[in-house]
């Protein structure tokens, strides 16, 4: 084996986490089995909306390996049928008196084993009443359409909110005298996260101490415990939340779902505890869903592609419940970071978030603090304007892209980017693409075919160029069901100098365990090796929101930073007294503090460490020890941004998209794993390829879901996926303690523009100029036809 | 109804369900949690294992099926202390991030390096392409793989 040494600080030291996953030794919430451990199923409903007559669970009360049957009913008795969401609505736990989603939970059977568990399932008779579902996002709001949410007082419509951003007076005013204008409506359509471990629990209510232990593969698992005691009336300090090694997120596993706290009811009913895990089926039908955003977009600009203003209007389709994880004040994300990366007039958008028949949530799918949308949105009409204006889409961009002396720039619709050198990195992204000879090769390959040259298949080339708005968030402004978007770090320096860090955040896959032993070791010069990090347990961590949105390096790893400089402070008067000097007359190398003028005279972080837990008398008022703890409230978002550049040749015979190349310069600020950066825009630029050309859950009329499983929900496989070309530039943040961005979204949120555009950069000789994904071969051949597909519906 | 398979080199008999599939029978029932389940479908291949030196999906298997043969599972890379390459492979190109599609992945190419110790970026895509990964993009298992063959000691382990 190749030996790579262990740097102290940043670099791509290879991953602590691999020893025990390349083994088959992680720890994921399946793999755990409690003793008298029972398996809970859930009922769902095979309608979209129907009215309960009636639940008839005798003969699965009388299976013999069951131990419980719950229904809507007895959780009312208990007051727990209906639970808040995380968006300040409430969602059924198990259907009382309606179904309102294909896949809703109507029952949960709680049983010997998994099988037994199932089969019960079965003998649960249901009656249902079919009410007429809605569908189309577009006729959610329509008089006619059947009202949804009737269990709420006096609702007569599907309208959940209206917001809005930016100064409207001023945009329209721009776009009243604008030389140019272009509207486009684009579908950002329903996907699916579909991390490969589905959402599980396990329940554990020790009836003694009144202590309810939670296994469950969260990625929030503090944010988990306050609305478990919220929902249950559960003392907080009674709640212990374990999440174990979790196998892929992607914002999936933030929700608390009904399984869930069916499993909690469970274990509380029968005095044992109780694992529910769903199958993928249920994964894809129930579990928060992403995008299912309908944009109508209009760019403003003058005859020679300087773009003044943007606007948008949304019709957000919330599903049957608003469970979207939103921070409170902005129900639709930061979907206002819309206006991208360049530099405008004006700009404003208005989003209706509507209630249809379909699965809630909204959450998810790395990001859905609906800054992918915004990204996709922005990026598909600067190439919508560069097509109508006829101009080369990068030099449109080059042209619009803020500049570098900008910073930090406040937006139109009030962000504050904080640092950025966009030029600089959409020409590495052209230069590492070649970007002049694709011209070429297109123009060579457009010629021939337009002399009627015919077969083969036609290149396209695409660029998106995207800001990201992540690091959730200034608790002033941000908060998710009152609860300040500010995470906790605690560390803790042995007397041997080996140290423990404790963080509030939950890897799923992002390699925490390295990354933050990493940013230890920079600060006190601590080998990685020598750093526990222990996060995922609630009763062991400090209080924090958990991963998602990219947040864990712009807090946590602040917090990181921030609590190893304070450990340092503190390793410093210790240094002080063991040297006795002032600890004002000390000077820090990694490591070490020493005498400043005399570095010969110094004191290791390892000697101080055991200085501190000893006899030594320290000065009147200092405690002794080096631990310390904090708690990061981010002064601002980080604004990491990216180029990227995708080749695809298209048949337009069949419709069928192969994507040739991918080129992404990622800018994340700076890299402390540079190998573990890389890694997360790889996965983010296959997600892209997937929500571009595959990914979708669809609706029929009936409501009934069609990407229930992956043989519907199509994810890329390593065919689909070219090799990844990547590039790096570094603009630090200005405002984090270590620079740090924030990078395991940048490449879902930039990715799928550039590879739409580089498929309808490819159909320009058909006249195309857009179409919705995902672009399936029927929908590429549909839209070479002129007549697009309406992607999100089977109708048509 | 009685079953006796061999895995990892060591002989299990159990009384199970005829319904029970592998996936089940190994981790529910040998507790060996390294093979992991997906989707029920035999799409995303995270429960792939050995059954008598093939690649299969071993939630679409019935443990009665595995009755009287052989299976492997990523337990049984590891060989008397010693990593197998393709896992010093994945650790060495971060070939894994959450570690789910890991041990499938690792048990096919482990199976391609038997067939085609020097196999092309081209054939390895090909040999995973009945797996899903949701975090690599698949980059760095390629790359794993790769690794493996350039540093492959060990004779075929079949």
């Amino acid at each position: 084996m190749t030996t790579v040494e262990t740097p102290m600080g940043y670099g791509s030291m290879r991953r602590k986490e691999d020893a025990r996953f390349i083994r088959g030794r992680g720890t994921y919430v399946d793999d755990v089995t409690l003793p008298g451990m029972l398996y809970g199923a859930v009922l769902r409903s095979p309608f979209a909306h129907a009215r309960i007559v009636s639940i008839d669970t005798k003969a699965a009360e009388a299976h013999p390996k069951v131990r419980a049957v719950i229904t809507g009913a007895i959780l009312d008795g208990l007051k727990l049928a209906w639970m808040p969401t995380l968006s300040y609505d409430t969602q059924a736990v198990l259907a009382t008196d309606k179904v309102r989603f294909q896949g809703q939970e109507v029952a949960f059977v709680v049983a010997e084993d998994r099988y037994a568990a199932r089969d019960a399932l079965e003998l649960i008779d249901v009656e249902y009443e079919p009410l007429p579902a809605v569908v189309d996002a577009r006729r959610a709001l329509d008089p006619d359409a059947p009202v949804i949410r009737d269990d709420k007082d006096g609702k007569t419509d599907n309208h959940i909110f209206d917001w809005s951003s930016g100064d409207k007076d001023a945009t329209d005013r721009v776009f009243s005298e604008a030389e140019v204008v272009v509207t486009q409506d684009v579908l950002y359509p329903r996907v699916h996260p579909a991390p490969l471990e589905t959402c599980g629990a396990i329940a554990d209510f020790d009836k003694v101490t009144g202590k309810l232990t939670i296994w469950c593969n969260t990625q929030a698992p503090h944010a988990h415990r306050t609305v478990y005691a919220m929902v249950a009336g559960l003392p907080e300090h009674k709640i212990r939340i374990i999440s174990p090694d979790i196998g892929g997120g992607f914002g999936n596993k933030v929700g608390i779902y009904p399984g869930y706290v069916c499993a909690v009811v469970g274990s509380i009913v029968t005095g044992r505890p109780v694992k529910w895990m769903e199958d993928r089926s249920e994964n894809l039908m129930s579990t928060s869903f992403a995008r299912d955003y309908h944009m109508r977009g209009e760019i403003a600009a003058t005859r020679d592609g300087k773009i003044r203003a943007v606007r948008v209007s949304v019709i957000a389709d919330h599903g049957a419940f608003n469970g979207t994880a939103q921070p409170t004040k902005f129900p639709a994300g930061f979907f206002h970071v819309f206006t991208g990366s360049y530099d405008l007039e004006a700009a404003h958008c208005a989003v209706t978030g509507v209630y249809t028949n379909k699965a809630p949530g909204g959450v998810a799918y790395a990001c859905s603090f609906r800054v992918t949308e915004a990204a996709y949105l922005i990026e598909r009409m600067v190439d919508v304007l560069a097509y109508e204006l006829g101009t080369d889409p990068a030099a449109l961009r080059m042209r619009n892209l803020l500049r570098p002396e900008q910073f930090p720039y406040p937006s139109p619709t009030g962000w504050e980017y904080d640092s950025g050198d966009y030029p600089r990195a959409l020409a590495l992204a052209m230069d590492i693409a070649g970007y002049d000879d694709l011209r070429a090769e297109q123009a060579a390959q457009r010629e021939r075919w337009a002399a009627g040259e015919v077969g083969g298949t036609l290149m396209g080339v695409g660029i998106s160029f995207f800001t990201e708005a992540v690091g959730a968030g200034p608790r002033k402004h941000m908060d998710i069901l009152g609860l300040g978007m500010a995470d906790g770090a605690e560390l803790r320096v042995h007397p041997t100098g080996k140290a423990v860090l404790r963080i509030s955040v939950q890897s799923q896959g992002q390699g925490h365990e390295t990354t933050y032993a990493q940013i230890v070791a920079e600060e006190l010069g601590i080998s990685p090796d020598d750093i526990e990090v222990v996060h995922g347990d609630t009763d062991q961590t400090p209080f924090g929101l958990g991963t998602y949105g990219s947040r864990s390096t712009p807090v946590s790893g602040a917090a990181t930073a921030v609590v190893a400089r304070k450990v340092r402070e503190r390793a410093r008067i210790v240094a002080g007294a063991m040297l006795e000097v002032s600890p004002e007359d000390l000077e820090w190398e990694k490591g070490r503090w020493f005498v400043r003028g005399d570095p010969d005279q110094g004191r290791t972080i390892t000697e101080i460490a055991l200085a501190a837990h000893s006899s030594l008398e320290l000065p009147e008022g200092v405690e002794g020890h080096l631990d310390a703890t904090t708690v990061y409230n981010p002064p601002n978002l980080t604004f990491p941004f990216g180029a990227y550049i995708c080749v695809v040749d298209v048949d337009p015979g069949t419709g069928r998209v192969k994507v040739r190349r991918f080129v992404a310069v990622d800018d994340c600020g700076v890299r402390i794993n540079p190998m573990i950066v890389e890694g997360q825009v790889h996965g983010g630029l296959a997600d892209g390829i997937g929500m571009a050309l595959m990914e979708l859950i669809a609706f029929d009329p009936d409501g009934n879901c069609l990407g229930a499983s992956f043989m519907d929900y199509l994810l890329p496989t390593s065919m689909e996926c070219p090799s990844w070309e990547l590039g790096a530039t570094v603009t630090p943040s200005p405002h984090h303690p270590i620079g740090a961005k924030g990078v395991g979204e940048s490449a879902t949120v930039g990715s799928p523009a550039a590879v739409v555009n580089a498929v309808l950069d490819a159909l320009k000789p058909f006249g195309v100029r857009h179409a919705d994904m995902p672009l399936t071969p029927a929908a590429v051949w549909r839209a070479i036809q002129g007549a697009p597909l309406r992607t999100d519906l089977a109708i048509g | 109804m009685q079953v006796t398979v061999t895995v990892n080199g060591e002989e299990y008999t159990r009384d199970v369900d005829t319904r029970l599939l592998l996936v089940h029978f190994l981790r529910d029932h040998l507790g060996l949690t390294g093979t992991h389940w997906g989707c029920d479908t035999s799409n995303c291949g995270v429960c792939t294992v050995w059954l008598d030196g093939v690649p299969v999906k071993s939630c679409t298997v019935l443990a009665v099926m595995a009755d009287g043969h052989a299976v492997r599972t990523v337990e049984g890379l590891e060989r008397n202390g010693t990593l197998d390459p393709v896992q010093e492979g994945f650790v060495q190109c971060h070939g894994l991030q959450c570690g789910f599609c890991t041990p499938g992945m690792m048990l096919t190419a482990r199976w391609l390096l038997d067939h085609n110790p020097d196999p092309s970026e081209e054939q390895i895509r090909e040999a995973i392409s009945g797996q899903s990964c949701r975090c690599t993009g698949y980059e760095n298992i390629v790359r794993s793989v790769r690794w493996a063959a350039e540093h492959s000691t060990v004779e075929a382990t079949k």
